[in-house]
């Protein structure tokens, strides 16, 4: 009952949130609503068994790409301006075709026979998932590092100021 | 010597002049002296390897000495063309006689073009020449034969054109050029029609082909007539004699080397080597051809002024003589008589290159160039100034008339004989040596005429005759060296007989028997002459006496003028001294109607068929267009195509406001295109 | 409430807000947190079907390549948004309308 309780409660944080990141007229709001979220999904993963991707979603996401994206804030906005606000457009039309896909998306999910089968909960997820890394994925491993790389040194490139 | 080396040596010999050829007309100019040594050089080697290949077939002694090998040139299927050469003994006597020749005409020219605006250039055509000349000797093939004759033929156009400023002489080289180019087309004719019957070009198949009967009757005859052609037109045989004369354009040792010794003579040397394939029809035809050229050329040459005009029509006369003893079955003698006419009308050839080269710089010292340097009449008296010339020439007349002694004695006398034979054989053919003897006596008259007149009696221009000096020595060796192989000795040996034409010659040089069925064997004809050798003997020593003693009357003592049996015999002597009127008969009778003709269907085409058929097309065409114009313009333009066009560009007015450029908006698209796919999709 | 819809049903409001962003945000770092969003959708699904769907630890993997393929992403993206503010002094997408016709 309690992890009832519990997991409700984390569905309407994450949830409540994501709507105040793409609701919410002040662009850092937003930012800190989006931090929420993301702890909410986090927990959601706990709930999945996934409790390795839990700590890298807090570390990754939490830790850095928020930080990330509240830099861009800063760095792109004048911070002494009172108002770091940003309006929306074609809210009615686009509140339309997404209800209509999320529509979509309900039928779809419903009608879906999907396949049931529950998998027993891991005894130690971490090791695993470092094994098969190392086994089965590692060329998608090593690929995944060199779009890391990639993007970092284009990243760099792009931000740089030319002089 | 191995038949290996027998090889190499012959590619060397082919290909050395090539390749003196290509170095002079790419850098001849930037090499020093114009790089005239390095022509001379290769050529000088081909004639140490004639001689080397020579004297080992001389130690041989192998009568059938033959060595052939072949390579493919092309393989598509059915059609395969193999190129090779055949060395056999007739071959090294004639790659002997190309190499001899064309060395002397190097050294020659040395001198006699010094200071020539193309020097170099000059060489450079000679080794293309010696090239092609030994590619005819030494191809065993038609094809391969057939290219060596057209570049022989494109040699002689570049030389004969060599003062290519003279207009005469780009005439020249360009009627050479032509005339050839008719016999050339039988020459193909005649290879097709062989090639079609039997699948092969290479002489022995070919022979062995005909032998086994796989071709015969009146398509070989054709076959032959056509082969013949070509010749014809190489060894400028009536009625394709016309362009020989003008080729005297060219510089003189150039006429000497092609046009009296060696290209000229290719004619008959198809005929030797294709000997065995002639019918008895084509050889008629052959043997026609040949005596009434022989007779016909010689009549002409009496009346001649200009020296070098002379010695071609006696170089024609002399060619017919070849193919007509070709033609009577004895080509052997036919062959013998190339080989030292080759020896002795190149060396006349060269003397009058020594008397024009005097003449000229005589006339030069004169500052006098309006006179001509080639015309007797304003020679004589010159004797006494050019000894070396002198002798030279007279041994080679000795030797061209026919008098004992000397190497043309043997050979008229071998073809004579020939023809005799024949004549007995078949008596209704009595004209053949009617031809022969006469033109034995006018060759004998005529060239005293030109010993007279040139170096005898006194000379027209009195003034000259003190500036006239002998040529330097790099003009007078070749025809020391020519007019001394004029002598009968070189020819009999290792007999000493000078009424004899027994000697290597006629040991090692036999002929092959004829491969259509039916023809007299080569022992037969062999026997025939043998049997006609005596009367011809006599007979010719008295039609060449009686030419002689004729000539000395006229033209030595003077005691009957010339003149006046010109004046009596004034149709006559108008016929010859004009060559018959051959240029302008075929001025009159081939080209003009032809022009003509070409007008006419030019008018047809142009006034009747032009206008008529294609305008009046034209003009229903027009008023067609008109309406389809209309229809395609009102029509299918302003409302199909345009209005196509028009209802694009008010759709894109209107669906330009799409374009906002912003992002979102096309990605609004972008989703409500999948929603509505989705939609579709699921009901 | 553990069963497979559910997580489904929250990848799929959580995507649907993720993609509303995306469309009507004028902001440039606004649209990225959408992006987000619906990143994180996804794995929620990978992740959802790893437990129910028989994907089992492979779900866990590719979501962790997605999170790293969404780090890259963001560094990337966010050097964009910098090079468009200092081109155009604004990072409102909508007013970067060169395209426009």
């Amino acid at each position: 009952m309690m992890i009832d309780a519990a997991f409700w409660f984390i569905v309407v944080l994450t949830l409540g949130s994501a709507c105040m990141v793409v609701l919410n007229e002040k662009l850092i709001y937003s930012a800190i609503a989006l931090l929420f979220t993301l702890f909410g999904v986090a927990a959601l993963y706990v709930f999945l068994w996934a409790d390795f991707l839990a700590g890298v979603q807090v570390m990754i996401y939490v830790g850095g790409i928020l930080v990330l994206i509240i830099f861009g804030i800063m760095l792109t906005n004048r911070i002494t301006s009172v108002n770091i606000s940003h309006t929306s457009v074609q809210k009615g039309i686009g509140g339309m075709v997404v209800l209509g896909i999320l529509f979509v998306l309900g039928v779809m999910i419903l009608n879906t026979p999907w396949l049931h089968t529950e998998f027993v909960e891991p005894a130690q997820t971490t090791a695993t998932i470092g094994t098969l890394l190392m086994m089965e994925y590692l060329l998608p491993f090593e690929v995944a590092s060199l779009l890391l790389l990639a993007a970092l040194m284009g990243a760099a490139m792009l931000s740089r100021r030319d002089d | 010597m191995t038949g290996n080396m027998i090889m190499n040596y012959s590619l060397l010999i082919l290909f050395l002049p090539l390749a003196a050829f290509l170095i002079q007309i790419f850098i001849g100019k930037r090499l020093p002296r114009q790089g005239d040594w390095v022509a001379i050089g290769a050529v000088v080697t081909t004639l140490i390897l004639a001689i080397a290949m020579f004297t080992s077939m001389l130690i041989g002694h192998e009568p059938h000495f033959a060595q052939e090998a072949s390579f493919t040139w092309l393989d598509m299927g059915a059609f395969h063309i193999e190129l090779g050469f055949l060395v056999d003994n007739i071959t090294i006597t004639m790659l002997l006689v190309v190499a001899l020749i064309s060395t002397m005409t190097h050294i020659f020219s040395i001198k006699y073009l010094e200071g020539d605006i193309r020097y170099s250039r000059y060489y450079a055509y000679l080794g293309l020449f010696t090239f092609s000349m030994n590619g005819i000797v030494l191809a065993n093939n038609l094809i391969s034969m057939y290219m060596f004759w057209e570049l022989v033929g494109v040699s002689s156009y570049l030389l004969i054109g060599h003062w290519f400023e003279k207009e005469s002489a780009a005439d020249a080289a360009k009627k050479a050029f032509l005339t050839n180019r008719v016999g050339d087309i039988g020459f193909f004719i005649g290879i097709m029609l062989i090639f079609s019957t039997l699948g092969t070009f290479v002489f022995s198949e070919i022979f062995n082909g005909i032998a086994a009967g796989k071709m015969g009757g009146s398509i070989l005859t054709f076959a032959g007539v056509g082969l013949f052609l070509g010749a014809m037109g190489k060894s400028s045989q009536f009625p394709l004699h016309i362009w020989l004369p003008d080729a005297m354009e060219g510089p003189t040792p150039v006429s000497a080397l092609m046009h009296a010794a060696t290209m000229v003579a290719a004619g008959v040397y198809l005929c030797v080597r294709l000997f065995p394939l002639f019918t008895p029809d084509a050889l008629l035809v052959i043997a026609y051809v040949g005596g009434f050229t022989a007779l016909f050329a010689a009549t002409i040459a009496i009346t001649q002024n200009d020296i070098k005009k002379v010695l071609a029509y006696s170089t024609v006369s002399q060619l017919g003589y070849m193919i007509l003893a070709v033609g009577s079955g004895a080509y052997i003698a036919g062959f013998f008589h190339l080989v030292t006419h080759a020896m002795f009308k190149a060396c006349l050839f060269y003397g009058s290159g020594s008397v024009i080269h005097a003449m000229h710089h005589a006339l030069h010292k004169k500052h006098d160039h309006d006179t001509d340097p080639q015309d007797m009449q304003n020679m004589g008296g010159f004797k006494d100034k050019m000894p070396i010339t002198y002798w030279a020439m007279l041994i080679s007349t000795l030797a061209i008339s026919g008098v004992p002694l000397f190497s043309g004695f043997l050979s008229k006398d071998a073809i004579l004989a020939g023809t005799l034979s024949f004549a007995s054989h078949h008596p209704g053919h009595f004209l053949l040596p009617v031809f022969g003897f006469g033109a034995a006596a006018i060759t004998a008259f005529y060239m005293f005429r030109l010993i007279f007149m040139t170096f005898h009696g006194k000379s027209k221009m009195a003034e000259l005759v003190d500036d006239i000096h002998e040529s330097p020595k790099e003009m007078t060796f070749p025809l020391i060296l020519l007019s001394s192989l004029s002598i009968f000795i070189f020819y009999t040996l290792p007999y000493f007989n000078p009424f004899s034409d027994h000697g290597w010659f006629m040991e090692l040089i036999v002929a092959s028997d004829a491969a259509v069925p039916g023809n007299p064997s080569a022992h037969h004809i062999a026997e025939g002459i043998h049997h006609a050798h005596y009367t011809a003997m006599a007979l010719s020593l008295v039609v060449a006496a009686l030419g002689i003693f004729l000539s000395w009357t006229f033209y030595f003592k003077k005691k009957l003028s010339a003149d006046e049996w010109a004046e009596k015999f004034k149709p006559m002597y108008n016929l010859s001294s004009n060559k018959y009127f051959f240029d302008e008969n075929y001025n009159k009778f081939l080209y003009k109607p032809f022009l003509k003709l070409s007008a006419l269907v030019a008018h047809i085409d142009w006034d009747l068929y032009d206008k008529y058929f294609i305008n009046g097309f034209g003009r229903v065409g027009k008023i067609i267009s008109f309406f389809t114009g209309r229809m395609d313009y009102d029509g299918l333009d302003q409302t199909i195509v345009d209005g196509i066009g028009r209802s694009a560009r008010q759709a894109g007015g209107v669906l330009k406001f799409l374009q906002t450029g912003r992002l979102q908006t096309y990605m609004l698209f972008a989703l409500l295109g999948v929603v509505v796919i989705v939609l579709i999709q699921s009901f | 409430m553990d069963s497979l819809n559910t997580y489904l049903f929250i990848a799929s409001i959580l995507f649907s807000l993720g993609l509303f962003g995306v469309i009507t945000r004028r902001n440039g770092v606004a649209v990225l947190m959408g992006i987000e969003l619906i990143l994180n959708a996804a794995n929620l699904n990978f992740l959802a079907f790893a437990k129910f769907g028989g994907m089992n630890i492979s779900g866990h993997i590719f979501a962790l390549f997605v999170i790293i393929m969404a780090a890259a992403e963001a560094a990337v993206a966010l050097a964009i948004i910098i090079n468009i503010y200092n081109n155009f002094k604004t990072i409102n997408v909508d007013d970067v309308q060169e395209l426009r016709q």
